[in-house]
């Protein structure tokens, strides 16, 4: 699984970030970006998917392929 | 509070400040919901209601239809009041884009969540020295003694003000917010707040400190140093915003424990739910109500929007939209997904809202450490403010 956050559509909710911060990072301005290269070690996938359903600015998405 | 005629009907005439929805609008919402999503009224000039997720949010994202040059869900009755000292308002909040993207950067590090982390010592103690005043008593009210006492003392910690101002800020910040229907006493709060920020920003300049306002004025922005009535603008905004909304918040949070003891039980026993339960009950009980200014005639989803009218961006109504989430009028604790806007949506999302979250953890975490069973008293009255922050006044519990 790989994920990115749109920083476009990002807003600085922190929802990721709270919910899976091995996953997120959240700079000063509060736009948040995925850890290392995006892609999820396994034992984090279901979290991943939490943070993706849970962002109110639709802004993480899965990469596809 | 001002006198209202009795509402007419909820799609063509609705009053978010009548009694009765102020005390419950979620049966309203729904109704209006199901019959006709956009509601209007010409009470206080000619507003729009929205109360689907789908609707709230997208106005919210277009800035370039739905100005935030008007914020205030109450308008001012007659002229609005000449601010020569705040040519731009209270920015970012009451701005767009430019002056709200650069304002709102100036502001955003001292609500980083790293910033945060910083306070939550400090709010913890706050709490429990509040409980240490009532704990022996066996009785509190859980709105007046103890959420009202939190937000505002944090938020002066982050000014660099001392704490001793705590009832005169909330005090200024009620006759912005809470009786902005009242002309004369909204004024006097108005007035309070600047005069004190004009004056703070006078000695911040002779004894520059690390604090928020002495930053400001410290700052540069393309070259050209923060001009004063920013610097007085964000102040001030900062003051407005951080006290009504979270206390009312905490307040809802203190309110639903003390009449759910199922929940009540459940998070004492499980703490891991906590974090699940914070965002949970900010959806069920968004506090704040904003609102926008339609910048040139539109149809919105129907709706023949003109030039000037107001629109109320329903963010708490949106909260409750069946079409988002399941079963929306019942607080689900450990709701999983949960996509709620308490904070907003899009490039006004609450700039203090991971103040906001750790003061509401922390302030229900300390309130069950201490009571974990409570229950509001028999015979006595919780009473509720509304319009543009919504949350209890009075909340009186007794400790079992």
């Amino acid at each position: 699984m790989n994920i990115r956050v749109d920083p476009a559509k990002c807003q600085g909710h922190a929802r990721c970030f709270a919910l899976v911060p091995e996953l997120f990072s959240v700079d000063d301005y509060g736009l948040s970006s995925v850890v290392g290269d995006g892609s999820v070690p396994t034992a984090l996938e279901d979290r991943a998917r939490l943070a993706i359903e849970n962002c109110p600015e639709f802004a993480i998405e899965e990469a596809r392929g | 509070m001002a006198k209202t005629a009795p509402v007419a009907g909820w799609a063509h005439d609705f009053d978010v400040l009548d009694p009765g929805y102020v005390e419950d609008p979620f049966v309203i919402w729904d109704e209006l919901r199901r019959e006709c999503p956009i509601a209007h009224t010409d009470r206080r000039g000619s507003t729009w209601l929205p109360t689907r997720y789908v609707d709230v949010t997208a106005m919210a994202h277009d800035v370039e239809h739905f100005s935030s040059l008007e914020v205030a869900v109450i308008p001012f009755e007659g002229e609005e009041p000449e601010e020569p000292v705040l040519p731009y308002g209270l920015p970012p909040i009451s701005a767009d884009p430019p002056l709200h993207s650069w304002t709102r950067r100036l502001l955003l590090p001292w609500f980083s969540h790293q910033r945060v982390d910083g306070y939550e010592a400090m709010t913890r103690q706050l709490c429990s020295s509040l409980i240490d005043g009532f704990i022996a008593e066996g009785r509190a009210d859980a709105a007046a003694d103890y959420a009202q006492q939190i937000p505002v003392r944090v938020i002066a910690h982050v000014l660099g003000v001392p704490n001793s101002l705590a009832d005169t800020f909330t005090g200024w910040v009620r006759d912005v917010l809470e009786f902005a229907d009242d002309h004369d006493r909204r004024l006097r709060g108005m007035e309070g707040l600047i005069t004190y920020f004009i004056d703070e920003i006078a000695r911040r300049r002779e004894h520059p400190g690390d604090d928020l306002l002495s930053v400001l004025l410290n700052s540069q922005v393309d070259g050209a140093p923060v001009e004063e009535s920013i610097a007085l603008g964000i102040g001030a905004l900062v003051l407005i915003a951080g006290v009504d909304t979270t206390w009312s918040a905490i307040g809802s949070s203190l309110w639903h424990l003390a009449t759910h003891p199922a929940d009540r039980r459940r998070l004492v026993a499980d703490p891991a739910v906590m974090p699940f339960a914070i965002e949970e009950l900010l959806r069920a009980y968004s506090p704040v109500t904003m609102a926008r200014v339609v910048t040139k005639d539109v149809e919105f989803a129907g709706c023949p929007m003109k030039a000037g009218d107001k629109i109320l961006m329903n963010f708490p109504a949106a909260n409750r939209d069946p079409d988002v989430f399941e079963d929306p009028d019942k607080v689900v604790l450990d709701r999983a997904v949960n996509r709620h806007v308490a904070f907003g949506s899009g490039i006004h999302r609450c700039a203090g809202s991971n103040l906001a979250r750790m003061e509401l953890r922390v302030a229900v975490e300390e309130w069950l450490a201490r009571i974990p069973e409570f229950h509001v008293e028999a015979g006595r009255e919780v009473t509720w403010a509304g319009g543009q922050v919504r949350g209890p006044r009075s909340l009186p519990v007794a400790f079992s």
